[in-house]
Parts: structure tokens; C-alpha cells; sequence
């Protein structure tokens, strides 16, 4: 699903040159459930930003469903990222002025599904992460774990190929953690590709696959003794 | 661009961010009602200074005799100069080339009694070229006519206000008045724009006058009125004529400044249009200073809304939003937003114009208005430049990569 050669990318700061990531290979199958793990500075996000394509490459070769990623022009990134790519942040991003189906339903918009579709599958999808009753309910009005499954309900909705999960149990307390945990997991189960970058080492078990970076290369890679969360959401 | 959807996202959008929404559109309307009002105001400012200054005619001269405060040619000073009839003929003998059209003045006051009611009035004896050296306006009947002037008759014609003060409602036309015991024909009404004064006034044939006044050949003043082609210049050297051959006829000392007046309205015409002009200027930069500072603050509004919603954004792109729809969003709301509450200003700023009308008459804003062309233009620049002013940091937004909008703390 994801294959990545040789990737590098630097950050210009002031008139140094900060190398964060010197020559990853990566290459991810379908179906996996892959944590990214490393600590701060080791240049996990900034992977994730690049495969996600919020963020190019200087170097190396990334392809996505064996479409190769380069090149991009803005709107063309633009169409990628709607097409193949579900988003969950940290922060949850939700946009605060929309309630949780309309922010569901975003992502369908910039598809160019039409009004109808978008509300009945933003629906199905909030049903699917157990917030059908928060329909209406404003970003606000809803808790941390919540916020975080309309996140998710939202990166799905577009029916991505992989879908990127930025330290997404962050600004959660451990209950709620696994929670939302338990959700990628079933969500990995029906056979989703996710990448979850994540520092705390009981989140990255609850994956797969563990690659762990540091100074900008994988120094680990390994198939992990996956802790299932048990979950009635 | 233009779909359902786009607009339905936009509605959505306005509605939830009510505080924006508001404050944009509260900047461009109220910019819009104050040019509209200023504008109006100056424009108003304007009316009543061509009322009271351009009201009579503009091509005129007026000539007044004085007292000699020399001697001269064997004559004493403090000699009384006047006019008489034989000054008429000879002004139309002898500058038939400046002249249009002339008239005297014997100014009298007197009594109009009609039935019961009598009342002291002004009268005007004139010939016909005097309406229009006043530009007196005939509600009804005629004004004094050449025929008036040859058979010397006793025909008025009365202001308005005599009008309302001896008829009441009855219709004056063909009544008779009377004056100093004989009966005068009321032939017409008139009305004057330049007040109260003016339209209490009645005119008679100068003719008739000077029969009641044992036909004497006496005259007050003469008005002469140039031919407009010949222009500021042309005026002046008329005057300097005029007073060269009335100084000789009336043996009045050439540097003697007061046995003869004469008022060249043409040089006060061009003083009030040199005033009106700058008048003009000064309404068009209010004007100009207002927009400016509703698109300042159009612009202002815009800028912070964009930053305001650059996290909104690179959500929004991140969910796949095409640069060009981000920029596109915004325009579209910033242009239906500043549309809406732009022509809104316009219409409040007409309608408290309309209603003020001629409330502001004793502070010099007569009938202010704003002409549809320059309200179009002033709505659509705040518009435009709103758009622009929101085009710029938008397509900033927009190109601001999704990771750095979306960082957070």
C-alpha cells in the first residue's frame, strides 16, 4: 500500500540546516496497523506530514497504491489527500462552528458528493464510532474522547486508503486512550491500513507493527504481540 | 463555483459565525450610509448656495444714481444724479451691440386694499424684460406685457403671498385692487424662489407709474442685461462703457466713485462659481476621505478574519479542499456579505436623506440628495475593494501548507 525509498527531508532554520530524516525505506501492506514510534525530534511526524502529503519530500520515492507522489501541485495534493488519505490529529481539529455530522460530512463536500449523500453517509459513520445521538452537537459540547471519534468518523467518511492518525490519544487520559484505540483497531480490523504516531509505548503495542526512528532513521522494526482493547463502542 | 452547494456551505458558514458575519457587514454598511449621508449633506450645502447666489439672472447690470462728491464742469458737488427715461433710449441707441434686454425700476411702497382687507406692499415699476432679469416664475396669469407698457393700463401683477394675504382662497385673476383710490387689474401671480420678501412684492408697467406720478420720467434704477456670449471679459468692458458715457451725459466727474453705481453681477457670478466649484471639492474629498476609510476598514475586517480562520483552513485542506476552493470560499462569502450590507447602507442612507428633505433648511442643507450613479460607484468600490482586501491574505491562507496552519500551540 505505502512503499517509501530512501526519503529525506531537511528544514532550513536561519541559515542552518536541520536534517530530519536521513534515507527512510519503508514499505507498508494493506491491512497493516503500523505505530511510529520515536521521541520528540526523531522525525516521526514529519513522516507522517510527508506521507500525508501535507508536507514534500527533498529526496526518495513514495508511492501510495502504486501511484507514485511527486511533484505535486497544491490542488493536485489537494485531490490525493481527499481521495486517499483519512486525518486525525492530535488536537482533533474539528472545525467549531459546524456540529459533529456536518463535520463528518466535510470531507464527502470536497468530494463533490451531493447534499443528501453526504448526510446520510456522515450518519453511518457516526453510528459506526457510537455518536449517533451527538449528531447536532457542536465540537464543544462534546468530550475530549468524542471530539476525537468524530475525528476519526470524519477521516473515514471519505473511504480513504490509509488512513494517519497523529499522536491521536495525545490529549486524552488513559481511558479514553483506549477507547479511541479500541475504535482504530476495529476500524483496522474491517481491514483499513493505519499509521498511528505515538510516543507512549502502551499505544504503540496496541498496534501491529512497531517501527521506531531516531535521528531521522528507523533503528527498529518488528511485528508486536498486539494488545486488543476490549470494546463495546 | 457558483453551485447550490457552494452557496448552502456559505449560508452555513455566515449563520454560524454571527459576530463576523455582523461586524463585515456592519463596516461596509456604515461606511456606505455616511458617504451616502456626507455626500448628500455636501451636495445639499451646495443646493442652497446656487439657491441664494444663482437664483437671478446672471448676465445683469445694475445701475444706481448717487450723490457727486465733486464738483465738476461748473456743477457743485453733493449733486443729486437721476435717471430718466431719455437714459433708456439711450443705452438701446448706443450699445445695441452688448445689450439684451433692459428694464428700469421705480421702487414704491403702497397700500393694496381688495373688500375689507388692505396691506403695505413693495411696488416694482418694470418693463416685460424684468421677469426675466429675476427670473420671476407666473403661478398664474401673465406678467406685465408690452401692450401694459404703450397704453399705460392699470394691470398688476402680485407675489404670492399678497395673493394668500388679500385673496385668501379666491382666485385674484381679474379682480381689481385698489391703489391710492383707483382700481388696479390683478393680471398675474408669481412665485420667487429667493424668499419671503420677494413674492410680497408687486409689479407694475413703469409707464403707468409715471402717469400716476403726473407723468414725470423719473426712473430708480435701469437693469441692463448683456448678451451671455460675450463672456466674463465682454461684461466688464460693457460696465467700463456704461459708466464712461452716463459720467459724460450726467456730467459727473471721471474720478469721482459715487454719482454713479454700477453692480456687475458678472463678477460675482464668477466669485460664487469659483465658490461653488471649490464647495464641489470639498464634497467630493468628504466623500472620497469616507470611502477610503470604509475600505480601510473593509480591509481590516477581512485580514483578521482570514487569520482568524487559517486553522479552519488547513483543516479544510487537509480534508481535501483544493486551494482555489479556500480562496474561492472566502471571496464568495466576503463579496455576498459585503453586497448585502452594502446596498443596505445605500438604501438607509437614501431613505434618512429622503426623510431629512428639507429639515436641514436653516442650517444651510437644502434638499440633499445623492445622485444613483455616484452612490453605484461608491457601493461597488467598497465592494471591490473588500474583495480585494480579502483576496490578498486568502490566497495566502491558501497556500500556507495544511501542517502549518494545523500546528498547534
Amino acid at each position: 500500500m505505502i512503499q517509501i525509498n530512501n526519503l529525506h527531508k531537511s528544514y532550513k532554520i536561519g541559515s542552518n540546516s536541520l536534517h530530519v530524516l536521513k534515507g527512510i525505506d519503508l514499505k507498508i501492506d494493506e491491512g497493516e496497523l503500523v505505530a511510529i514510534m520515536g521521541s520528540s525530534g526523531s522525525g516521526k511526524s514529519t513522516l507522517l506530514n510527508i506521507l500525508g502529503m501535507l508536507d514534500i519530500a527533498d529526496d526518495g520515492k513514495y508511492l501510495l497504491d502504486n501511484v507514485l507522489i511527486q511533484d505535486l501541485t497544491e490542488t493536485t495534493a489537494a485531490n490525493y489527500r481527499n481521495r486517499f488519505l483519512g486525518f486525525v490529529f492530535q488536537s482533533f481539529n474539528l472545525i467549531n462552528y459546524k456540529n459533529a455530522l456536518e463535520n463528518v460530512a466535510l470531507p464527502l463536500y470536497y468530494q463533490g458528493l451531493g447534499r443528501k449523500i453526504r448526510q446520510q453517509k456522515a450518519l453511518e459513520y457516526l453510528e459506526k464510532v457510537g455518536l449517533k445521538d451527538w449528531a447536532t452537537h457542536l465540537p464543544s459540547e462534546l468530550s475530549g474522547g468524542q471530539k476525537q471519534r468524530v475525528a476519526i468518523a470524519r477521516a473515514m467518511a471519505s473511504q480513504p486508503k490509509v488512513l494517519l492518525a497523529d499522536e491521536p490519544t495525545g490529549a486524552l487520559d488513559s481511558n479514553t486512550s483506549n477507547e479511541v484505540m479500541g475504535l482504530i483497531q476495529k476500524i483496522n480490523e474491517e481491514g483499513k491500513t493505519i499509521l498511528v504516531v505515538t510516543h507512549e509505548i502502551e499505544i504503540a503495542h496496541m498496534c501491529k507493527r512497531i517501527v521506531t526512528l531516531k535521528d531521522g532513521v528507523i533503528v527498529e522494526d518488528k511485528k508486536t504481540n498486539q494488545t486488543l482493547i476490549d470494546t463495546n463502542v | 463555483m457558483f453551485s447550490r452547494d457552494r452557496w448552502q456551505e456559505i449560508f452555513e458558514t455566515i449563520r454560524k459565525n454571527k459576530l463576523r458575519t455582523i461586524l463585515s457587514g456592519f463596516t461596509v454598511a456604515l461606511g456606505i450610509f455616511i458617504f451616502i449621508v456626507l455626500f448628500g449633506f455636501g451636495n445639499g450645502l451646495k443646493n442652497s448656495f446656487e439657491e441664494f447666489f444663482l437664483d437671478d439672472a446672471t448676465n445683469t447690470l445694475w445701475l444706481y444714481p448717487g450723490v457727486t462728491s465733486k464738483a465738476y464742469r461748473g456743477f457743485k458737488d453733493n449733486r443729486r444724479i437721476e435717471f430718466d427715461n431719455s437714459d433708456l433710449i439711450d443705452i438701446q441707441e448706443n450699445f445695441a451691440f452688448f445689450l439684451e434686454r433692459i428694464t428700469p425700476r421705480i421702487n414704491r411702497r403702497e397700500v393694496l386694499g381688495y373688500k375689507n382687507k388692505s396691506n403695505s406692499y413693495y411696488t416694482r415699476a418694470v418693463t416685460p424684460a424684468h421677469q426675466y432679469i429675476e427670473k420671476t416664475v407666473i403661478m398664474k396669469g401673465r406678467f406685465i406685457n408690452q401692450k401694459d407698457l404703450e397704453e399705460k393700463n392699470k394691470n398688476i401683477v402680485i407675489g404670492r403671498l399678497v395673493e394668500q394675504d388679500l385673496f385668501k382662497n379666491e382666485n385674484p385673476i381679474g379682480k381689481y385692487v385698489e391703489i391710492k383710490e383707483s382700481a388696479f387689474k390683478v393680471v398675474g401671480v408669481f412665485q420667487d424662489k429667493s424668499g419671503d420678501r420677494e413674492e410680497r412684492l408687486v409689479y407694475l408697467p413703469y409707464t403707468t407709474r409715471q402717469l400716476l406720478e403726473k407723468t414725470n420720467d423719473k426712473i430708480d434704477q435701469i437693469i441692463v442685461s448683456f448678451k451671455p456670449e460675450l463672456g466674463y471679459v465682454g461684461a466688464l468692458a460693457f460696465e467700463r462703457q456704461l459708466r464712461d458715457f452716463f459720467k459724460n451725459k450726467k456730467v459727473i466727474d471721471p474720478s469721482d466713485k459715487s454719482g454713479l453705481y454700477i453692480r456687475n453681477t458678472a463678477e460675482m457670478v464668477k466669485q460664487n462659481q469659483q465658490f461653488a466649484a471649490t464647495l464641489q471639492i470639498i464634497v467630493a474629498i468628504v466623500g472620497f476621505g469616507t470611502l477610503i476609510a470604509g475600505i480601510i476598514g473593509i480591509s481590516n475586517i477581512m485580514v483578521f478574519v482570514v487569520k482568524e480562520r487559517t486553522k479552519e483552513l488547513g483543516v479544510r485542506k487537509a480534508l481535501g479542499a483544493t486551494p482555489i476552493s479556500v480562496v474561492g470560499m472566502i471571496l464568495h462569502e466576503s463579496i455576498f456579505i459585503t453586497t448585502i450590507s452594502g446596498i443596505f447602507g445605500l438604501l438607509i442612507g437614501v431613505f434618512v436623506l429622503s426623510r431629512l428633505g428639507d429639515q436641514l433648511e436653516q442650517y444651510f442643507i437644502l434638499n440633499p440628495y445623492v445622485d444613483t450613479l455616484t452612490a453605484f460607484i461608491a457601493t461597488f468600490s467598497l465592494i471591490f475593494f473588500g474583495a480585494v482586501a480579502g483576496y490578498i491574505p486568502a490566497k495566502r491562507a491558501a497556500s500556507i501548507k495544511p501542517i502549518v496552519a494545523l500546528r498547534d500551540e
